[in-house]
């Protein structure tokens, strides 16, 4: 177990260097490139005077490095700054905005992971036959559809002309568990129909390949029945290839929520980045980007942990 | 190449993306309108004056489809070429060369891969100046980092090979080593690639525009005529999904031509098959 | 029935069928028409090269077609019912209980997510035969009896803690455990070394005997087969060549084929003597991948102009690297290497171009030596055009003269590698190193990869440009046959040291030290009795254990 245990606790000592490297690459990206926040914020028509107050405001007139390490320490510490625009802080906004967009991605992670992983076994079981063909046709097409087609089409259909669920996905405090998931039908339906078909042919890969190894044959030679060899056999060396999948979904699906929040008008983290970006206030856009940054590391790490516990040479070192 | 060998779905992709292709070279001709004119009511429904209706302010949708084709798919295409360019190089480039420059180019790759390209994006164009050039270079140098992975993985396959070792030691400079031994064997997985690079770019663009921070009006484009004419949905007025079809007729059909492409790869890779 | 026979395979035809993309598919026949019997506790060997159809017979006794292969026609009667008429459930029946199977490659057939002794006692447990801790117990005796190394314990390891040759013999045991009629053995000491085939072999024969099981043997290799099995069929694409007694087969073969296979490596080359200064020294090599993992030790060899230096030895002995450094692709640590009595640049990238003219190399795999996207004709033409600066007409006639030296016709230069067979590919390759008009050419095991007859007919080939084009070899194997073929002086290799080394007829004459006897003694001999004899007067245990 020392070496599995080792490996683990290296790896998320390097997804936290990773984390404050990404955090600089923020902070620098919005910093150093030729755009300046006073100049974005007043416009082109301002005065040299007023841009000079702004910056002197906005604490733009010490070096980059000292504002990196306060602007680091105040992460650290909770405290994401205040908003240029609203001068509200953005640590209480991100806060509930965070709670609704996870709450998003899990009700799409909670329908389309099962399904999709149900129909890679079927596209494996059926190889090569009409069930595996159509699903790898659909895959290709859903796989080109923008999310804002599927997301208005949804909306057309199911809200517009048949009426069954709203077509904004309005959330609110305080809101009954059961309205707030009638609200996000609609667009958790949009994200599981984009990353399904990913998901399902990541999964169909994995599994295939597993299914190719000669101990599967071994298997197949000492008379085992299918059940079996898939559950004593495939099963244990799939998890980890199947969790990888999932997880990469599952930042794809971060990603995806960006659009999908503009499509339905759902007060998230996408949503609020976006029109911070419009408005180009900077701390919020950083305070976003450092947050969607970290739940995708973070994922990509789960799927990282997964794979060395469920490696037996690493659980069972020589 | 016998053309009875192509499959009847590339046929498919190859007729509808060239149709994409001839409207954007020669939008200005096929146009019925101007682009910008205000040649009818808000959200007019088809009818033989105006094929797709008109717009949220009465633009003919036909011909702002057909400008939009010219802006998304030039726009797109160049910034896969700037991605393109840029990856295969310094991909191919890592894979030969090895040793430190291969660390250094790789790691800062997984730098930026760690955040994700749309978020990203919408950082950098938070403060750069909106302007075609800041959008063909941010999504190019941010795409190119997919492309140099792969570059750099078929590169390095090819590279362990024998007979790039006996290149090697014939004495061959690198630059023959890439372009005459690992090149050849690399093209069919890149322009495969090529296609797929060229779908996201699409769809990134769309994405961007959409969210309005993208092409700027009037200037028409696809993602960005979603935008204007989303509202007319809640009235079950369809003209926002138009443009969205639009992307996605296109993705497929580059996506058939992609997939054909691929397999044909692996066919030649297989050699004599059944011996 | 009266008779023991409980095998028995009538005319079965095996096909594929062939899907390329963007081509119609269609259907290759395998295996036209194949008959045999089995007595119960009698081995038969199954013997062929590639594409003979060997494996796939042996499979069908199993009702079993790897990557798409049908069995479309014929009978596999097995105690009395023809096993390809069954349906699933008859097959989970008859697999694992009356028939087992064990595969080439140990590492790859078990499953690394479970201990060993678990996946052993699988089928027992599977077809009802025994309780677990019986089940376990008789795994135990027939670790013992396949002499593995702590037969108590070795069952709780997982297949990556256990060596490959043990992992065979964990495999072999596996098959044994529920007692079945027949095993199907399909080239299980192929990938193994030399001293450790000889070890897994005796053991199974051993395990073959003590328990009466009945065994179909699969191997390109007669020698081996010879050494386990009662009977032998020759196959040769498809179909059957000959059918007899061991003994009959080895000594008195009646086919044609069949005596080629026997007479393969019967090449004799005159050893000839050391000239006065070799054209290649490398003295006192050290070298490795870095300071602390050293593959090299004080390794000094001599190459002599127009002779062969054969370097032996088995997997991990650092005759590969010894090849690297004299290639400059891996400059020693320390030592040096003297070339036509000057030092020869130590570093690849450094050394003049015509130093590198001079050291060509030929490798093991002729697919991956060639660029499939060149033609024949680029591919032995770069190394003329880039050294002479021969172009156009010229360049030509030069091709054609290459291609006229390794017997292939001129069209040659048009194909691609892919359109050539093994052996043609192995001889293009032979061109390329030609070509340079080299001093001394690095030959990496060229012929492992080939049948036994194409080997040799290689070999033939290397020995005729020797002696035409005066080239020295640097030749790697691990196969003593060929070294007794074609070397003037050879190199023993062990551990990264040399263990014995000097001109051929000295190396080859007693006294031996213990590992150049442990090496010679455990080349299998076509010879009925050969593995008792050697199993029983060897000094030393090979390193596989």
């Amino acid at each position: 177990m020392g070496l599995a245990l080792k490996l683990i606790s290296q790896r998320i000592a390097l997804g936290f260097l990773l984390l404050l490297a990404v955090s600089a690459l923020i902070f620098a990206g919005t910093e150093i490139l030729p755009g300046d926040v006073a100049q974005s914020i007043l416009g082109q028509s301002a005065t040299p005077e007023s841009l000079a107050n702004l910056r002197a405001e906005l604490g733009l007139s010490e070096p980059a490095v000292t504002r990196y390490f306060s602007w680091l320490g105040g992460i650290a510490t909770g405290d994401l700054g205040t908003a240029l625009t609203s001068g509200t802080d953005i640590s209480s906004a991100v806060a509930q905005r965070l709670g609704n967009t996870l709450f998003l991605a899990a009700v799409a992670a909670v329908i389309s992971v099962p399904i999709a992983i149900l129909l890679g076994l079927l596209a494996v079981r059926f190889k090569d036959r009409w069930p595996d063909k159509l699903i790898s046709a659909t895959t290709l097409a859903s796989i080109s559809l923008p999310e804002f087609f599927i997301g208005y089409l949804l909306i057309l259909v199911f809200g517009v002309k048949l009426g069954w669920f709203p077509t904004v996905a309005t959330v609110y405090e305080g809101m009954a568990f059961g309205d707030r998931l009638m609200a996000v039908v609609l667009p958790a339906l949009t994200l599981t129909l984009v990353v399904l078909a990913h998901m399902m042919r990541m999964t169909r890969a994995a599994i295939l390949n597993v299914m190719q190894s000669a101990y599967i044959e071994t298997a197949e030679l000492k008379g085992l029945s299918t059940f079996k060899i898939i559950r004593k056999h495939a099963l244990p060396n799939a998890i980890s290839p199947v969790v990888n999948v999932v997880m990469l979904n599952m930042a794809y699906l971060i990603v995806g929520v960006v659009v999908v929040e503009v499509i339905f008008v759902y007060p998230g983290m996408g949503q609020y980045l976006v029109d911070h970006v419009s408005k180009r206030d900077v701390p919020v856009v950083q305070a976003c980007g450092i947050i969607f940054a970290a739940i995708y590391i973070g994922l990509n790490l789960i799927a990282d942990v997964v794979s060395v516990l469920s490696n037996p040479r690493l659980r069972h070192p020589k | 190449m016998d053309l009875r060998t192509i499959p009847i779905s590339a046929w498919i992709g190859i007729i509808s993306t060239s149709l994409f292709a001839f409207a954007a070279v020669f939008a200005p001709l096929i146009a019925p309108y101007g682009m910008a004119d205000i040649v009818g009511g808000v959200w007019d429904p088809m009818s033989s004056d105006h094929w797709l209706g008109t717009d949220n302010l009465g633009r003919d949708l036909l011909s702002r489809m057909i400008y939009g084709a010219r802006t998304t798919l030039t726009i797109a295409a160049l910034a896969t070429i700037v991605s393109f360019t840029l990856g295969a190089m310094l991909g191919m480039t890592a894979a030969v060369a090895g040793g430190w420059t291969d660390q250094a180019l790789s790691r800062s790759v997984d730098l930026l891969m760690s955040i994700p390209t749309l978020i990203f994006a919408l950082v950098v164009l938070s403060v750069l100046p909106a302007s075609i050039l800041t959008l063909i270079l941010v999504m190019g140098i941010l795409d190119a980092t997919r492309v140099f992975r792969l570059a750099r993985a078929v590169a390095v396959d090819v590279n362990v090979m024998d007979f790039v070792e006996a290149a090697k030691l014939r004495g061959e400079g690198r630059m023959w080593i890439i372009t005459r031994e690992i090149l050849p064997n690399a093209m069919s997985t890149l322009i495969a690639e090529l296609g797929l690079r060229f779908i996201f770019m699409v769809l990134f663009l769309s994405a961007l525009s959409f969210l309005g921070l993208g092409i700027q009006p009037p200037e028409a484009d696809w993602g960005g005529m979603v935008k204007e004419n989303k509202d007319g949905i809640i009235f079950g007025i369809p003209a926002a999904l138009i443009p969205a079809g639009a992307i996605a007729v296109l993705a497929i059909s580059v996506n058939l031509i992609a997939d054909w492409i691929l397999n044909r790869a692996t066919d030649l890779k297989g050699g004599r098959g059944g011996n | 029935m009266a008779t023991e026979t409980f095998l028995d395979i009538r005319d079965l035809k095996i096909g594929v069928t062939v899907r390329e993309p963007g081509k119609p598919k269609r259907d290759i026949t395998i295996v036209h028409g194949v008959s045999t019997t089995l007595e119960k506790g009698k081995v038969l060997g199954l013997i062929g090269e590639s594409g003979a159809g060997k494996s796939t017979i042996g499979l069908s006794s199993l009702a079993y077609g790897r990557g798409g292969i049908e069995i479309t026609g014929g009978e596999v009667y097995i105690n009395g019912r023809d096993i390809l008429t069954l349906n699933r459930a008859g097959l989970n029946g008859m697999r694992g209980h009356e028939v087992c199977y064990v595969s080439q490659s140990a590492a790859a057939g078990f499953n690394p997510a479970h201990r060993l002794i678990d996946q052993v006692i699988e089928a027992t447990l599977e077809h009802g035969l025994a309780t677990r801790p019986e089940a376990e117990a008789r795994a135990k005796e027939l670790f013992a009896a396949l002499s593995l190394p702590d037969p108590e314990n070795i069952g709780s390891r997982y297949p990556h803690q256990v060596s490959g040759g043990q992992l065979q013999r964990v495999m072999t045991a596996m098959a044994l455990c529920p007692q079945p009629d027949l095993i199907v053995f399909d080239e299980p000491t192929t990938a193994l070394d030399v001293t450790t085939q000889i070890d897994v072999l005796a053991a199974i024969k051993n395990a073959i005997r003590l328990t009466g099981v009945a065994a179909l043997y699969i191997t390109h290799d007669l020698a081996v087969v010879a050494q386990v099995a009662d009977e032998i069929m020759v196959l040769r694409n498809g179909k059957k060549v000959e059918h007899g007694a061991t003994k009959q087969i080895i000594e008195a073969p009646q086919e044609d084929y069949t005596r080629s296979l026997i007479s393969v490596r019967s090449i004799q080359h005159e050893e000839q003597k050391a000239t006065a200064e070799p054209i290649i020294r490398m003295e006192n090599i050290v070298a490795g991948y870095s300071k602390n993992h050293i593959v090299l030790n004080d390794v000094s060899v001599d190459i002599y102009a127009g002779q062969t230096l054969a370097v032996v030895g088995e997997s991990g002995s650092g005759k590969s690297t010894l090849a690297r450094v004299l290639t400059g692709l891996l400059p020693p640590q320390s030592g040096q290497i003297t070339f036509e009595g000057r030092p020869l640049t130590q570093s690849q990238d450094a050394r003049p171009l015509d130093d590198l003219r001079d050291i060509q190399m030929i490798y093991q795999m002729a697919d991956t030596a060639m660029n499939p996207r060149q033609s024949v004709g680029t591919i032995i033409g770069r190394p003329i055009e880039f050294y002479f600066g021969i172009k156009g007409k010229a360049l030509k006639d030069k091709i054609a003269e290459l291609l006229e030296k390794i017997e292939l016709p001129a069209e040659m230069a048009d194909r691609y590698p892919a359109e050539l067979s093994g052996g043609q590919k192995q001889r293009v390759c032979i061109a390329r190193a030609l070509a340079a008009q080299p001093k001394v050419i690095i030959c990496d095991e060229v012929t492992s990869a080939l049948d036994p007859l194409v080997a040799d007919g290689i070999l033939k080939l290397l020995l005729d440009l020797q002696a035409r084009e005066n080239v020295a070899y640097f030749f790697i194997t691990h196969d003593l046959a060929t070294v007794k073929a074609i070397a003037d002086s050879i190199a023993v290799m062990h551990l990264g040291k040399l263990a014995r080394y000097g001109p051929k007829s000295e190396v080859l004459t007693p006294p031996f030290d213990d590992y150049t006897d442990l090496l010679l003694s455990s080349v299998p001999e076509m010879k009925l009795g050969w593995l008792e004899n050697v199993i029983s007067t060897r000094k030393i245990e090979s390193a596989g254990n």
